[in-house]
């Protein structure tokens, strides 16, 4: 009796497993391709949030887990403890890849607050490091964003953030430019994503024509683009590419 | 139609006994996380104060649902034993698998309830910070044109509720129903509550990295033999407790696929079957 109730059950498990291992397989694949669950819990993890943080990881209370280290790094942040906030931004971005908000935020700090305090450094005699401590703090705003975009490619968000920071931070007209464009691709991204791929790219030497006509383009699109920087932008160019009157627009 | 009568007297039975455990105690807990935590993050961005106050509260919702799956069902065969209270029933014309169900149903009606009311405290906390944001937007941009304000304040509700938060909720509740599940079985041939407890909670623990298992399985890579076999046995015997982990994206505003929510919440339905069939078919065998 007991030995056939023991068949029964093995027999239970070995169909359900049959079918359950390729299913959940099946499974994990759609959510890897709807951007699911793409946190990776490796070493790396491990030796960045210690043994207790892993195993929280581990047992699904990853976001959690992210909330107490942003709070922590927001502490970090009024102490102005630049490297340690950057440690628990990519301990936090690691955990939560899918939370904008966290690559945003991080990549802010780093470029405008840590960059400025570290121009602003008076422990720091030389202008030369100085300067270059803010260009490292660029650098690591640029690289978080990158990472972001990486880990959400079906949003727009950070590459419009991204732009921004080229723009502002590196005057990297033409990584700005393309930057812009890839965010004003996606379906739901405001309108002025590609006005300010239009306006970066005006500031590109040698695009000019290309930028010309890409804003006009926009212009053409109806009212909702005409915007007083787009209209003196474009009159702008007119005059720089010397258009002929036949070509110029009518901004009455 | 008795049976099932029978079944249903358990499962309300067991539902009330639970109830009378105070085991709502815990809601006070939850109740002062996610009311701390909101006045803690006061000094954050708006944005920020939303996304912390749904990592804290969904992430609260998923340890105590967890863990009162887990502790609650425990103790059912144990107590009822010490009590003699299952001899009592099962002298009486109850088959045991009706017994088990009833029980079973008890501890899914405390988890559904248990569940609404902590949805409903974290909902309402989220909607007061809600018009407390749109309040503070509005005052600040009282100059400002109604095309900017009205940007302004759809940010704002954006930030706060999306309809992600619901089937995110609906998983932490199917998820729990597998623990209930997993640890009536565990509990049908355990010889104490102490090593069912232990015994779920290492599950609970081996369950999120069986997928890692099954796609190290699955790899095609050149392992051992012995490596694979015992990756096969992971694979089947664990329930895959990362697929039920839909918390963390729809936090982070990922949309959920209605195709694969249907097919997790599936497969929950099956494990809980599964395990419901082990239990039961162990308890028929087990002398009481």
């Amino acid at each position: 009796m007991i030995a056939r109730r023991i068949a029964a059950s093995a027999l239970l498990v070995a169909a359900f497993g049959a079918f359950l291992i390729p299913f959940q397989a099946r499974l994990a694949a759609e959510a890897k391709a709807a951007n699911f669950r793409a946190t990776a819990l490796d070493l790396d993890l491990r030796e960045q949030i210690g043994q207790m943080g892993f195993l929280a990881a581990l047992s699904g209370f990853r976001s959690p887990l992210a909330a107490f280290l942003w709070i922590e790094a927001h502490a970090a942040w009024e102490n102005t403890e630049w490297g340690r906030m950057a440690g628990l931004f990519n301990t936090v971005t690691t955990l939560q890849p899918r939370s904008l908000l966290y690559w945003d935020m991080a990549a802010w700090h780093m470029a405008w607050n840590a960059s400025v305090s570290a121009m602003q450094d008076t422990k720091q005699p030389s202008e030369a490091l100085r300067i270059r401590a803010q260009r490292q703090y660029f650098q690591l705003g640029k690289d978080f964003l990158e990472r972001g975009i990486r880990n959400n490619p079906d949003r727009y968000q950070l590459s419009l953030q991204l732009g921004v920071l080229l723009r502002d931070k590196f005057e990297d007209h033409a990584g700005a430019a393309a930057a812009f464009l890839r965010a004003a691709e996606f379906p739901d991204a405001p309108p002025y994503c590609r006005r300010f791929a239009g306006y970066e790219m005006a500031k590109c030497p040698g695009r000019e024509r290309e930028a010309y006509e890409f804003l006009k383009a926009l212009y053409l699109q109806g009212e909702k683009q005409r915007l007083p920087t787009l209209i003196n932008l474009l009159r702008e160019m007119e005059k720089k590419l010397d258009l002929p009157a036949s070509e110029r627009l009518d901004h009455s | 139609m008795k049976s099932l009568r029978g079944t249903w007297a358990i499962g309300a039975n067991t539902f009330t006994e639970l109830v009378r455990m105070k085991v709502f105690y815990f809601l006070l807990i939850f109740a002062l996380l996610i009311i701390g935590s909101s006045a803690f993050v006061a000094k954050f961005s708006f944005q920020e104060q939303f996304q912390m106050l749904k990592d804290i509260s969904l992430g609260a919702m998923s340890v105590f649902t967890s863990l009162l799956a887990i502790l609650a069902t425990a103790n059912f065969l144990p107590k009822d034993m010490e009590d003699r209270t299952i001899y009592t029933i099962l002298a009486k014309p109850v088959p045991r698998f009706s017994y088990l169900l009833g029980k079973l149903i008890g501890i899914l009606l405390l988890l559904v309830l248990a569940l609404l009311l902590m949805a409903g405290l974290f909902l309402a906390v989220l909607w007061l910070q809600e018009r407390g944001v749109l309040a503070e937007t509005r005052a600040q941009l009282q100059g400002s044109s109604a095309e900017d304000l009205a940007l302004a304040l759809k940010e704002v509700a954006a930030a706060t509720f999306n309809a992600n938060l619901f089937p995110g909720i609906v998983i932490i509740f199917v998820k729990a129903a597998l623990l209930a599940a997993m640890t009536l079985f565990l509990s049908t041939f355990a010889s104490s509550g102490l090593f069912t407890i232990l015994m779920a909670v290492a599950i609970y623990f081996i369950g999120h990295l069986q997928a890692s298992a099954r796609e190290y399985l699955m790899s095609g890579a050149d392992i051992h033999w012995w490596t694979r076999g015992l990756a096969a046995v992971v694979a089947l015997i664990f329930p895959d407790l990362q697929a039920f982990n839909f918390v963390d994206d729809v936090i982070a505003g990922v949309a959920v696929p209605a195709g694969l929510f249907l097919q997790v919440v599936a497969l929950g339905g099956l494990y809980v079957a599964v395990y419901f069939s082990l239990a039961a078919m162990v308890f028929a065998g087990r002398e009481l």
